[in-house]
């Protein structure tokens, strides 16, 4: 499992310290789905940065016991000078899996054809959130973080990622950050609402949503 | 508290990772299709010619029996040595900080691999360049490798440490980069690859020992021509200072690692 122990994070700005996360507490189990609800600026962005282990606290204690993804179809992590395969190469070799059965499926998935073969620079937009999806889902992760940008895309590509997802990985842990309330309804069992920096959890997606709802108009 | 991965764990995953950065630094730099890899050499090759045609045109008397091939390739291939490292480490974290997000790529990381690539580079480049020159005869084989060895190693330690110092201090700081440059062509003539010590008046010999570099190269000719002049050098004083770079690039790396995060 994953546990955020009263972590807080603050970020330096002109005259003095932004807090963004104030002691949050945080689990998800194996197998958990998750979704995480936060108006723009709640610091959700920061939380997943958090759980993924991209960058640490400045007090609190984050426990890994599982692996965890990056943020699905997150592209940036693309050296765009470098060939799809090169970069598939890469993340196998970060994550110390072997290739070999790897390039078939990820070929098949982001069916880039001989494009493949050339840098990631000469791909259209399309052709690369195929590959940043393919690529996240190379690695047998057991908790996939998935942030809205995943939405991007046509939705022929949609259905085929949430058949990956949540049909073939549904026995996955899953956190899901997202604006879309249906979407995060039908995924997900427990929810999390990100306010002014604190954390409120709930067992349940319905619990989460009033909360989120009541809070809205708050501001 | 909890302990995720033992130190051991950590140590293999953190080669892995290393490797995986260092691979994807060379396909990135040099290539698959045009000459990258060769220009490794060729850029090195070049500036050896220049500075040896120099030696042998301008100060051929002084040298007496130096070779001044020998003389420009211990030279110039030790400042590409300390000096492309710190280069290639600023604003590392710019073009790489989106590969934090996978959870085992530390900023160290990053660095590391930039380092090691720049050092297994130079340091082939050196090798290479002395085969070549002594199969056309123009330079002889070192006298004492082991020693050439010593004083290889103890400037790429130096290049380590200024690098791990320089590229976090660049993150912090914008004007560290606009200064590096001009002060790496400054440290050129200061680093004792242009001349060697002995040749100095006594005052401006003890002016030089100041600089670390100076005590690298020295050992290095010394190794390479054996003791045919006198050479000045102090390992113990270049390690300590060494020692202390690499300390205070250590506390910059963590004061960075601490507060850079991915966009």
């Amino acid at each position: 499992m994953i546990i955020l122990e009263n972590v807080t994070k603050r970020y330096p700005v002109r005259g003095g310290m932004r807090t963004i996360l104030e002691c949050v507490n945080l689990s998800v189990l194996p197998g958990e789905k998750r979704g995480i609800l936060g108006r723009n600026g709640s610091g959700k962005s920061t939380l997943v940065r958090i759980i993924g282990g991209a960058e640490p606290p400045c007090s609190g204690k984050v426990f890994h016991g599982m692996s965890v993804s990056w943020p699905m179809a997150f592209g940036g992590a693309f050296q765009t000078s470098l060939t799809g395969l090169d970069n598939l190469r890469f993340i196998c070799r970060v994550y110390g899996v072997s290739i070999q059965d790897k390039v078939q499926f990820v070929e098949e998935f982001a069916d880039l054809g001989s494009y493949f073969y050339e840098p990631v620079s000469t791909y259209s937009s399309g052709m690369r959130s195929r590959l940043a999806f393919a690529l996240s889902l190379v690695i047998d992760f057991d908790c996939f973080l998935i942030d809205e940008t995943w939405s991007v895309g046509d939705k022929k590509l949609r259905d085929r990622c949430a058949d990956e997802l949540f049909v073939k990985r549904a026995h996955k842990a899953m956190v899901l950050v997202s604006h879309n309330p249906e979407f995060v309804k039908r995924h997900c069992q427990t929810s999390s609402v990100m306010l002014n920096g604190k954390i409120h959890n709930f067992d349940n997606v319905e619990d989460g949503f009033a909360f989120y709802q009541e809070h809205l108009s708050e501001h | 508290m909890r302990q995720e991965t033992s130190l051991w764990e950590s140590l293999i995953i953190q080669k892995r990772v290393i490797w995986a950065l260092c691979m994807r630094e060379v396909l990135t730099r040099f290539g698959r299709r045009n000459i990258g890899f060769l220009w490794l050499f060729i850029e090195p090759m070049i500036f050896t010619l220049v500075i040896a045609f120099v030696v042998i045109f301008v100060r051929h008397r002084q040298f007496g029996t130096l070779s001044p091939f020998a003389f420009a390739v211990t030279g110039y291939s030790t400042v590409m040595l300390w000096r492309n490292m710190p280069g290639r480490c600023i604003h590392a974290l710019e073009s790489n900080a989106s590969l934090l997000y996978h959870r085992h790529v530390k900023i160290m990381d990053i660095y590391f691999a930039r380092i090691l690539v720049e050092g297994v580079g130079a340091t082939m480049s050196f090798f290479f360049l002395i085969i070549i020159f002594s199969v056309f005869g123009v330079m002889s084989l070192p006298v004492n490798p082991l020693q050439v060895c010593v004083g290889w190693f103890m400037l790429a330690w130096f290049g380590f440490s200024l690098a791990i110092f320089i590229g976090p201090a660049s993150e912090r700081s914008k004007f560290v980069e606009i200064i590096w440059r001009p002060f790496s062509y400054i440290l050129f003539p200061f680093s004792g690859a242009m001349f060697v010590l002995d040749m100095m008046p006594p005052q401006a010999q003890n002016a030089f020992l100041f600089m670390p570099m100076v005590h690298g190269v020295e050992c290095l000719r010394e190794g390479y021509f054996g003791p045919i002049i006198k050479f000045h050098y102090d390992l113990g004083y270049m390690a300590l200072f060494n020692l202390g770079l690499m300390v205070l690039g250590f506390s910059n790396l963590r004061h960075v690692s601490r507060q850079s995060h991915p966009e």
